[in-house]
């Protein structure tokens, strides 16, 4: 299990969409509720949509969270998409949920404004704010599908690693050592959610004792 | 900034796409996911299929067709159509449809609203309404159900109301008035709902060319615009809607550039 990207099985709603895309650029993922399979994983991806506090009770009664904590505190190769960021901050306004704690900051409900619908739903940029592996033949401003209704935040600046503006601007993919985490859903972005996703499956086996390089859309 | 959607439709039977697509260098022009993978290449934001399979027994055929579509396309797709239960949506969602597309089922019982809305999220549930104008009430509009057959004696902006208030995502509006007459959307029709809902409008019946693009967008204030004609029968591509829009002021997703042959 060792070089396998494996998919946390937790329910959540696009969890298959999440393989596929990395089916598709050659990742060949495991998608698994094993805590062994996180234990052993070569890479680890989170997906999730839906409510703040299913994805934490579903996290809970299947046993992944001490895994998946103790898996993060090792820097290991970690993506994290949409409900799969957002259940690593602190907590959730939406029913005032505590999640895992990983990374500083909350998420945030959009606030009512007349022009503004939410859920944000339907493709807008994210901006880079540094250079990483994962943005790699991505330019700035690219177009990638979200659809939320809570956003992140976060006090340290330097997780920053990409912005999205709707409103507000709010931080919309987050990194810190071997951990990328998006609110947008790039396994629904076309060719540069592949992109983004053949990046990270690269960089983990790159940086990791795993032998094959993905191959990119 | 969140840009307006582009988004092309497809009535599909038994696995096939139908009423005619007239695209050149397509193999198999009914093949649903080869259309929907050129559709993609062109730049389209989402895709709308509208499964017409008469039989329950012949659905299999359109479970194939979403599992196949979603290992080869990567936007998001709506699959409409004989939805009738969560677990009707359950099976769609996990075949790998972003969302369901619920209509007379939703109008017999808008508790199927709220309850796939619990279950799989409110982006997951698009409610779509068929509205008629009611002749001689100016601004007023009824919500027809059963493919547009049957009047329901709802009022259609109370009927969206109700359906967003009940945890609907989105609702995809269709005018039966302008409907297959690819003379514009009903402008009036789209505006009265979207500015009484906080979820995104889809405007739907009688898109003739961007103009009528634009208008939904704009005076129409809708989010997206649904179209099927002018596509398939490559009267406009998404391309020259998109530029169209853009030099309008319209926020669109630039249609990528071609993919360099592997």
């Amino acid at each position: 299990m060792r070089d396998r990207v494996v998919v946390i099985d937790y329910d959540a709603g696009n969890l298959r969409s999440v393989a596929r895309a990395l089916d598709y650029v050659g990742a060949d993922p495991v998608v698994s509720a094993d805590p062994a399979d996180i234990v052993a994983a070569g890479a680890l991806v989170l997906p999730g949509v839906g409510a703040a506090a299913d994805t934490m009770r579903n996290l809970r009664e299947r046993g992944l969270i001490e895994p998946l904590r103790d898996y993060i505190a090792a820097d290991r190769p970690f993506l994290g998409v949409c409900m799969g960021l957002q259940a690593l901050l602190e907590r959730s306004e939406e029913g005032d949920q505590q999640c895992l704690g990983i990374l500083p900051g909350l998420a945030r409900r959009f606030p009512a404004a007349p022009a503004l619908k939410v859920p944000h739903m339907g493709w807008n940029t994210i901006e880079w704010q540094f250079s990483h592996p994962v943005t790699d033949g991505i330019p700035s401003g690219s177009y990638f599908y979200f659809v939320h209704s809570y956003h992140p935040t976060t006090p340290d600046r330097s997780l920053v690693l990409g912005t999205t503006d709707y409103g507000l601007v709010f931080p919309s993919v987050l990194a810190r050592g071997y951990l990328v985490a998006t609110q947008c859903h790039p396994e629904k972005s076309g060719r540069d959610g592949l992109r983004f996703y053949a990046n990270f499956v690269r960089w983990a086996r790159e940086g990791s004792p795993i032998p094959a390089a993905a191959s990119t859309p | 900034m969140l840009t307006r959607r582009i988004i092309p439709c497809f009535d599909v039977d038994r696995g096939r796409v139908v009423k005619g697509v007239s695209f050149v260098q397509l193999r198999d022009a009914g093949d649903p996911v080869e259309l929907a993978r050129r559709y993609e290449q062109e730049g389209a934001d989402e895709l709308v299929f509208l499964d017409i399979t008469a039989s329950a027994e012949d659905r299999t055929t359109t479970y194939d067709m979403v599992a196949a579509t979603a290992e080869q396309v990567f936007i998001p797709f709506t699959v409409g159509g004989g939805i009738r239960t969560t677990a009707d949506m359950k099976i769609m969602l996990e075949l790998g449809a972003e969302k369901v597309s619920i209509n007379t089922a939703a109008i017999q019982d808008p508790d199927l609203i709220s309850t796939g809305a619990d279950r799989f999220g409110s982006q997951c549930i698009v409610v779509a309404i068929d509205a008629r104008r009611i002749d001689d009430l100016p601004g007023r509009w009824e919500v027809y159900s059963h493919g547009g057959r049957i009047p329901t004696g709802l009022d259609a902006v109370e009927w969206a109301v109700e359906a967003a208030r009940r945890g609907a995502g989105e609702l995809l509006v269709t005018s039966m008035d302008t409907d297959g007459h690819q003379q514009g959307y009903d402008i009036e029709l789209l505006r009265a709902i979207a500015d009484a809902v906080t979820v995104p409008v889809i405007a739907s019946g009688g898109a003739g060319g961007p103009e009528h693009m634009a208008a939904a967008l704009t005076d129409g204030r809708a989010d997206a615009v649904l179209a099927a004609s002018i596509f398939h029968f490559g009267t406009f591509s998404i391309r020259q809607v998109k530029e169209y829009l853009a030099a309008r002021g319209i926020p669109v997703r630039p249609v990528p550039p071609p993919e360099p042959a592997p």
